[in-house]
């Protein structure tokens, strides 16, 4: 059933009152002003620990809730609605999924509970150039003692400048296109060699370019298998990019519900410009894509509580069509606004900075479409 | 979730001994769709088996009660019988606008008897309606319509036209809306009443389209007696019937988009045809993005149609004024296909006769779907209801 169940609305109205109440825009706009250099309020993260969200994939044996992709993809659209920053989607939804399909024995006792309390940051570090492009990866991973040496650089970690840890993606054989020889690890982000520079965003929220000088590693911080490491990276991926698309569909309901209210409030021509048909029916077909886009992204949670490993043709299309349907609400929501959408005093600019973010990262829409139309054989 | 299991597997077994292997390829055109009615005649024997098989049963609708000649299904059963009948390219056995409208009209509205006498007759395809709403001055604007009844003792004497009447010349009865009270308010004095075409007075002729098909037709009633028996509802009420009967309109014509395209969609099919590169991407760039896009577009909508379904089925309600979004943009989407569709095709899609493109069907299939976003209400309508209904927005 394309709905909800009972304890996943149980979770949306006790997430949207949480988040309404701890994590308004306002909160983004402090954060923004006050500069805060971790990108994120560590109170806040401390008190969705306390909530179980960060604990919300990780099993219950480790500590956690695993209450699936769907409730956390509720978080994320909570979340979206009111631009909250927090390392939610990195290490609550990547790196839990990461750990808790493909750690070892070892590597779950140290991760997931530490993950679940919320304790620990992880980044996943992929991308080393301006477009998404997973197979490109050129950082290298040579042998040297009984484990490797990484070195190179990624761009654009989301929450980079305050993880812990970093999943990182590197090649251990082949060459950057080449989907076979791509291994992922977990790398501490206090060791040797490891420096990241902090980059200002435009959400105001954080992100790092990190550099890997001759970081030494063991074997045991490599996740999954060597040189095909790829098929578990599209998983985690998955987590990422249906949340992400969670988050936009959050993103377009609100500022469109914040675009509908100015329309019904704001007089012009003796009239509120609601009345007016040419914005009524610009409105009403806004409406259409984002009841389109509600669907893809529960039907791409759904497809990974079902299956996460085959689930990347619902993920794409979940994040293609949020993605694109988040970029034209923010549009009209400016532009319906007149002048005043304009303004830094109101908040409907700041989902349209959120939703660039949210929309780049790990693929944007043409990326996704590109990946559906090839899922559908053309 | 077991007894789901045992009803698909059930299901499965009984669709695989009983589907004519003829009833496993996509219909190919509105001719070859079986309508039902007094004077069908079946296209072939295959036809005739599948429909009374699966009458029989009431899967011809399979959601309605059983008495009234339905099967009683659940929403998760016809969920599954519908996703079984895809998964072997069956046909719908039947397809009507007494199934798609008028009975669910009837079941929300009509007495026991009229049930009794008038579902179960469309369930088994004996009898074929036809919608008398539309006139030539009240088209998007319905509620002005102007064809009258007037008061005749134990029966109403019809006078005025109809026109775009969908197989006017080929149904055996007519649900029609008509005025009983000039003086009213134009919503309140509005009946809905049903008759049959065959009775004196009633006359049509047909309205040629672009497509050079004429299934439309203009409906002349001469003082035509109906029965006080063929009230539905409420005297001068009936534009609640009317509306509610819209909206499962507009939910089928949303959803039926892409039936003469098999199930595939345009980039499968221009992949079939135009072929894809060593990288697996169709050769035409341009074609492509815009065939990614509407493939983005056209299962993110099928998603929706299940989403709407599904609330609507846990909710114990219908689809609602919800049914204008799936009008609207499932209708604009199918246009977009076929448009997409004409592109593909190249010079193919200029030929309008001949066996090789069976008669120009893609051309003449791009050109019916231009009247996706008029029919049922246009596309305008929809965003007009969608803003005032759905998000309140004040009337000018
Ligand atoms: C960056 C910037 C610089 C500016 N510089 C100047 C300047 O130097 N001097 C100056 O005097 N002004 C300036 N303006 C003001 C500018 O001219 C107004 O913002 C503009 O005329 C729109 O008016 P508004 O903002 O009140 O929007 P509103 O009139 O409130 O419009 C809100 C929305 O309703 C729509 N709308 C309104 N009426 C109708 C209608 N009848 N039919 C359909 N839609 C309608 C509008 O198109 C808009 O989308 C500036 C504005 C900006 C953003
Ligand atoms: C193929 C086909 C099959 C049909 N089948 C049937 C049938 O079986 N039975 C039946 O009763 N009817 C049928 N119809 C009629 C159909 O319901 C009407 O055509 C439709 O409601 C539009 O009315 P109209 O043609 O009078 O257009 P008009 O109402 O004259 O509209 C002309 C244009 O103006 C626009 N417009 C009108 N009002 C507004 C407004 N307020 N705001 C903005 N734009 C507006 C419309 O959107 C349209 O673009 C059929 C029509 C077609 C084309």
């Amino acid at each position: 059933m394309l709905v909800h169940d009972e304890d996943q609305r149980l979770l949306a109205d006790a997430a949207k009152g949480f988040i309404q109440e701890k994590a308004p825009v306002a909160a983004l706009r402090k954060l923004r002003d006050e500069k805060v250099a971790d990108g994120f309020d560590r109170d806040l993260w401390r008190q969705m620990a306390e909530m179980g969200w960060t604990g919300i994939l990780v099993p219950e044996e480790a500590g956690g809730l695993g209450f699936g992709f769907v409730g956390a993809g509720i978080i994320c659209e909570e979340m979206g609605r009111t631009l909250t920053a927090s390392p939610f989607l990195s290490t609550a939804m990547m790196a839990a999924t990461a750990v808790s399909r493909a750690g070892s024995p070892a590597q779950k006792e140290r991760w997931l509970p530490a993950i679940a309390a919320g304790e620990t940051i992880i980044a996943t570090a992929i991308d080393e150039g301006r477009k998404h492009a997973p197979e490109k990866t050129a950082l290298k991973a040579e042998v040297s003692g009984n484990g490797f040496r990484l070195s190179g650089a990624k761009t654009y970690v989301a929450d980079g400048q305050v993880a812990d840890a970093f999943l990182v993606a590197a090649r251990t054989a082949g060459s950057a296109g080449e989907t076979k020889g791509i291994s992922l690890f977990l790398v501490d982000s206090k060791l040797a060699g490891v420096s990241s520079e902090r980059v200002v965003t435009l959400d105001s929220r954080g992100a790092a370019h990190v550099s890997f000088d001759n970081v030494q590693i063991t074997g045991a911080d490599v996740l999954g298998e060597i040189d095909d490491g790829l098929g578990l990276l599209e998983i985690v991926l998955g987590a990422g990019r249906a949340g992400l698309a969670a988050e936009l569909s959050g993103n377009a309901q609100e500022s469109f519900g914040r675009t509908v209210d100015y329309l019904k409030e704001r007089k012009q021509f003796g009239r509120t410009i609601g009345a007016f048909q040419a914005l009524q029916h610009r409105a009403a077909h806004l409406f259409s894509e984002i009841e389109i886009a509600k669907s893809a992204v529960l039907g791409a949670l759904q497809a990974l509580d079902a299956d996460p490993a085959g689930a990347a043709l619902a993920v794409s299309l979940a994040k293609s069509k949020a993605a694109s349907v988040a970029r034209l609400a923010a549009q009209e929501a400016i532009q319906m606004h007149g002048g005043i959408g304009m303004t830094d005093a109101i908040d409907i600019g700041l989902f349209a900075k959120r939703m660039q973010v949210a929309s780049e990262l790990y693929g944007d829409a043409d990326f996704h479409a590109d990946r559906v139309a090839l899922a559908r054989g053309f | 979730m077991e007894a789901l299991d045992q009803f698909r597997r059930d299901t499965r077994a009984w669709l695989e001994a009983n589907c004519p292997a003829e009833m496993r390829v996509p219909v190919r055109g509105d001719d070859d769709i079986c309508w039902g009615g007094r004077n069908w005649v079946f296209k072939s024997e295959a036809q005739r088996v599948w429909l009374e098989r699966m009458a029989a049963r009431g899967w011809t609708v399979p959601a309605w009660p059983r008495e009234y000649g339905g099967g009683g299904l659940s929403h998760e059963e016809v969920t599954i019988l519908k996703q079984e009948m895809a998964a072997i390219k069956a046909r719908s056995p039947l397809e009507s606008f007494g199934i798609w409208m008028l009975g669910p009209a009837l079941l929300a509205f009509g007495s026991h008897e009229q049930k009794l006498e008038y579902l179960p007759p469309i369930a088994r395809g004996e009898i074929r309606w036809c919608q008398g709403y539309s006139e030539p001055n009240a088209g998007s604007d319905l509620a002005s319509l102007q064809t009258r009844a007037d008061d005749g003792g134990d029966h109403f004497v019809v006078t005025g036209s109809k026109i775009w009447t969908s197989y006017a010349d080929k149904a055996d009865m007519i649900f029609c809306l008509v005025r009983t009270d000039f003086s009213a308010a134009k919503h309140l004095g509005i009946s809905f009443i049903l008759f049959d075409m065959t009775w004196p007075g009633v006359s049509t002729k047909p309205i040629m389209l672009i497509s050079g098909k004429s299934p439309f037709c203009e409906t002349f009633f001469d003082g035509v007696k109906v029965p006080k028996a063929n009230l539905v509802g409420t005297l001068n009420r009936g534009w609640d019937i009317a509306k509610y009967l819209l909206t499962h309109e507009r939910e089928m014509i949303g959803g039926g988009g892409g039936g003469l395209l098999g199930g595939r969609s345009p980039g499968q099919l221009a992949a079939q045809e135009i072929g894809v590169g060593d990288d697996g991407r169709l050769a035409d760039p341009f074609l492509r993005v815009d065939m990614a896009r509407a493939e983005v577009d056209a299962l993110a909508f099928a998603l929706t149609m299940t989403r709407y379904k599904d609330e609507a089925a846990s909710g114990g309600r219908g689809v609602g004024d919800k049914s204008s979004v799936l009008k609207y943009y499932g209708t604009e989407l199918n246009k977009r296909r076929y448009e997409l569709m004409m592109r593909a095709a190249g010079t193919q899609g200029l030929e309008w006769e001949g066996a090789r493109t069976n008669d120009g069907e893609l051309p003449r299939g791009w050109l019916r779907t231009k009247a996706n976003s008029i029919e049922g209400g246009t596309s305008e309508v929809m965003l007009d209801i969608v803003a005032k209904r759905l998000l309140q927005l004040p009337s000018a």
